[in-house]
């Protein structure tokens, strides 16, 4: 019941937060992070149980007959999830009331942002993948919202159309892998899906689903050539990136990669796949992060490349590997999470976020830096961070990895030298570097902008001098990932082996590339005149032709020529009937030509005739004799088959037609010649084709009788029951009296528009 | 007579479809009338046709005795006469404010000078 709770929880407060903040003022932030952090305290009170192999389960039924329910499963990899969702969410809170005091729209800021976290929750939570899928596509709509914030802004607007459409398109690719993995296993239940992981691996569609999904992972979680709406997001206030960047958004396509991995996970392709398309991104990642000059956009790069480690790392999906990408998933959430708010913090204080400006802040933003560099110094993989035993285990998959080790050691120590040089400018240079132009008129950031990251800063310190502290947490997880229960044990220090040494490359190497780095970015400057063929300008380009083909096909399909659109639907109609006569079998047409008496003849002609004057004549005043000749012609036949009530009818609305085309015509301009012999004779044999299958109709109907009649009915109660002897008035005031209500209606509105119509006539004509 | 009957309701449809294709407002709305027509033949002659027997019971009886021609379609015919003639008037007082406040009843040429 609580897993349920919790999400429900946290879309209350989402609706509730404008009200809070408006009775609440300016420590909204904090009232609001009493939430997650209540979801925080109140799982980590249940390590024991998790870390024992337990999970919490709670279902409830929705939509049975779709296989949708209500289902929740809270595994070890959930529970890792839900701490950094939900710690990291109360810290993004208390610094988004800093960051934004005073903003107009704070309020909404806030509901953005629970929504995000709880449709994040709910995501990893989730048990039934079509309920994942559901928060899956939220977390892309409410991220949406919250990249688009500052909407007056064109850029921001941008952005979020881009991130949206991206992840959407993604999300909906990966629905269809679920519906597929569901078709296979008859179940969209992800514990029911693991008890049938074989069945799974071993179909034909296995290719197609695993492709399907990770459509849904390399758009989620930005790899490439779906890189680009990352940087772009950071159009977003820094609060919103912190979190996007860290615990939410881009780390679903990872949780969901992490979560299908003992479903999916073990085969050639996976190992193919997963490791090359994360090795890619990772240095794609890092080779754009090095010539950058905004803080927020190095550290967007960096979380492209460190999204690519993991990727990788999954794909390798050794115990070892699958190891190194927890723990590198919870150090890269602190860290990123930590100077993402500390580029924020700055930009508060000092207005600017431009690297080539700032140095020096050490001496007026003591906390911060303090923060912002224990957080580079995990980033770059210093002892005794958590960060040095991640970067450890990173390297050690990798050189245990037999076929691809080269290759991806290669990429590996460059993407962390390049790590290693971002988190120097990021983290260390704008502190203690030179005091740059923006530097002594600043502040220390106030209590809300620099706890959370200190926060997070010391416990990546804690788990680097004490790691059992982590293992709890990362132990379950792993065991999670992996469908089996491993033991894991981490040490600070493995003694002087290839693997250390790499490290001490990797750190020298890195301060050799931030040495360099003026170079670098008049290298990155250059090379940036040739990137025609990059994927956000395919993007644009997309987009723009979408946008013209819409519009192609609007002028083509949506013309407003009436008269296509008769045609249109006249061929349509008459082909499908005609489809439809040639595959109806029973019923054969019989040429009945007995019976037939001379009156019926003449009537036939004359119609004919006067159909035809209709359509030929030039005249108006012909016209409407001709077709009031085809209405007494009818009621003529009615008289002869013994329909009364209508011939009656016919006659009386035939009068008042002519009369109604008598005066109107009378005002209406003259027939003239205006369409082409050409045209004409195509609408002639369209219209006479028409005339022949609907012929073909009335033969077979009358040849056919599928059923008895409902007349009957009418015909034997008429008087039983209603007590009226003609039964067509009794079927239209008794039987069916409400159809005649309805009729009535309809006559009243043609006649109150006629009345209107006309009106409207003389008034404008007075006012004239 | 069924089959004569198909046969008026095919040209009537024919001739109708043709005025509706026109180009003048006049002509549509006459085409419109001429469709009218031909559906209501077109369900009256699929109910079948009975000679000199109206669906009207004679006093001292209960019920209809058979033949007796289709009670039902007759009056959804009776009902789609009147309904028919609602549009039609509709349709011409419409023709007419159209061609009076824009000046054509050139339907091509309205679209044309649409906004």
């Amino acid at each position: 019941m609580q897993v349920a709770f919790v999400v429900l929880l946290v879309f209350a407060a989402a609706i509730l937060a404008p009200m809070l903040h408006r009775l609440l003022g300016r420590r909204t932030g904090w009232w609001l992070a009493l939430i997650p952090t209540t979801i925080f305290l109140y799982y980590l009170s249940r390590i024991t149980e998790f870390q024992a192999g337990g999970s919490i389960r709670y279902s409830l039924e929705w939509v049975p007959s779709l296989g949708l329910d209500f289902s929740f499963h809270v595994d070890g990899l959930s529970y890792l999830f839900v701490l950094l969702v939900s710690g990291i969410g109360a810290a993004v809170l208390v610094f988004g009331g800093g960051y934004l005091q005073g903003h107009p729209l704070q309020g909404r800021f806030y509901s953005y942002l629970l929504l995000f976290m709880g449709s994040m929750l709910g995501l990893v939570m989730a048990d039934n993948l079509l309920l994942l899928f559901i928060f899956w596509e939220m977390t892309s709509v409410s991220s949406y919202l919250l990249i688009g914030f500052n909407h007056q802004d064109d850029e921001a607007r941008r952005a979020a159309w881009q991130a949206l459409l991206i992840t959407g398109a993604g999300g909906l690719v990966l629905l269809a892998g679920i519906l597929l993995l569901g078709g296979i296993t008859g179940s969209f239940s992800f514990i029911q899906l693991l008890e049938q992981a074989e069945i799974v691996r071993q179909s034909p569609l296995y290719l197609p689903i695993l492709l399907l999904v990770l459509g849904g992972v390399v758009t989620k979680s930005a790899q490439v050539p779906f890189h680009f709406w990352l940087p772009g997001a950071m159009s977003a206030p820094t609060p919103v990136s912190a979190y996007l960047h860290s615990a939410t958004m881009v780390k679903a396509g990872i949780f969901l990669l992490a979560r299908l991995n003992p479903v999916l996970g073990g085969t050639a392709e996976w190992h193919y796949l997963v490791t090359l398309m994360g090795a890619v991104t990772m240095l794609v990642g890092a080779l754009m992060a090095l010539p950058q000059t905004d803080l927020k956009r190095f550290l967007a790069y960096s979380t492209v490349s460190a999204l690519g480690t993991i990727v990788l790392l999954l794909g390798l999906s050794t115990t070892l590997a699958t190891k190194a990408a927890i723990i590198f998933l919870l150090v890269h959430s602190l860290y990123k999470a930590t100077l993402f708010m500390v580029a924020g913090a700055v930009d508060h204080e000092t207005g600017t976020r431009d690297v080539l400006s700032l140095g020096g802040l050490v001496r007026v933003m003591p906390i911060t830096s303090a923060a912002a560099g224990l957080a580079a110094l995990s980033m770059s993989g210093f002892p005794p961070l958590l960060g040095f035993i991640s970067k450890e285990l990173l390297y050690e998959a990798k050189i245990q990895t037999p076929d691809l080790s080269p290759l991806l050691l290669g990429i590996g120590v460059l993407a962390n030298m390049v790590n290693v040089a971002v988190a120097v400018k990021v983290g260390i240079r704008p502190f203690w570097g030179r005091p740059g132009r923006a530097c002594c008129e600043a502040h220390e950031a106030p209590l809300s902008l620099w706890l959370g990251p200190m926060v997070f800063a010391v416990t990546g310190l804690l788990f680097g001098l004490f790691p059992d502290l982590a293992t709890p947490l990362l132990e379950p997880a792993v065991s999670a990932v992996k469908a089996e229960n491993v033991d894991f044990t981490l040490k600070l220090w493995h003694g002087i082996n290839p693997v250390f040494l790499l490290s001490v490359a990797t750190v020298l190497g890195g301060v050799v590339l931030f040495r360099l780095r003026d170079h670098i970015r008049r290298l990155g400057n250059d090379l940036r005149r040739f990137s025609g063929l990059n994927p956000s300008r395919l993007y644009d380009r997309g987009l723009q032709s979408l946008m013209a083909l819409a519009r192609w096909q609007t002028r083509l399909i949506q013309h407003g020529f009436l008269r296509q659109y008769i045609l249109l639907l006249v061929m349509i109609f008459g082909g499908l009937l005609l489809f439809s006569l040639l595959q109806m079998q029973e019923g054969s047409i019989r040429w009945n030509l007995s019976g037939i008496h001379l009156l019926d003849i003449a009537l036939a002609v004359v119609i004919l005739l006067a159909t035809l004057t209709v359509t030929r004549t030039r005249s108006r005043m012909t016209a409407v004799v001709a077709l009031g000749v085809v209405g007494f012609g009818i009621a003529l036949i009615q008289v002869i088959y013994s329909a009364p009530d209508l011939a009656i009818t016919q006659i009386l609305v035939e009068m008042l037609a002519v009369i109604l085309f008598v005066f109107l015509f009378y005002k209406m301009p003259r027939f003239s010649d205006l369409s082409s012999p050409g045209r004409k004779l195509r609408d002639a044999l369209i219209a006479l084709a028409c005339g022949g299958i609907v012929t073909v109709l009335v033969l077979k109907a009358v040849a056919l009788q599928i059923e008895e009649p409902v007349s009957s009915y009418y015909a034997q109660n008429s008087v039983l029951e209603a007590y009226g002897r003609n039964v067509v008035n009794v079927i239209l005031v008794d039987f069916r009296a409400l159809d005649t209500l309805g009729e009535i209606l309809v006559l009243s509105l043609a006649a109150l528009g006629v009345v209107a119509l006309l009106k409207l006539k003389q008034k404008s004509e007075s006012s004239s | 007579m069924e089959t004569v009957l198909a046969f008026i309701t095919g040209i009537l449809f024919a001739g109708g479809i043709y005025l509706l294709l026109r180009r003048s407002m006049s002509k549509v709305i006459l085409g419109l009338l001429l469709v009218g027509h031909a559906v209501n033949l077109l369900i009256f002659t699929a109910a079948g046709l009975v000679r000199s027997r109206s669906p009207l019971i004679p006093p001292g009886s209960e019920r209809l005795s058979p033949p007796y021609p289709d009670p039902l379609a007759q009056a959804l015919i009776l009902t789609a006469i009147v309904i028919g003639f609602g549009i039609l008037a509709f349709a011409l007082v419409l023709a007419y404010r159209t061609f009076a406040v824009t000046g054509t009843d050139d339907v091509d040429e309205l679209q044309e000078s649409a906004p």
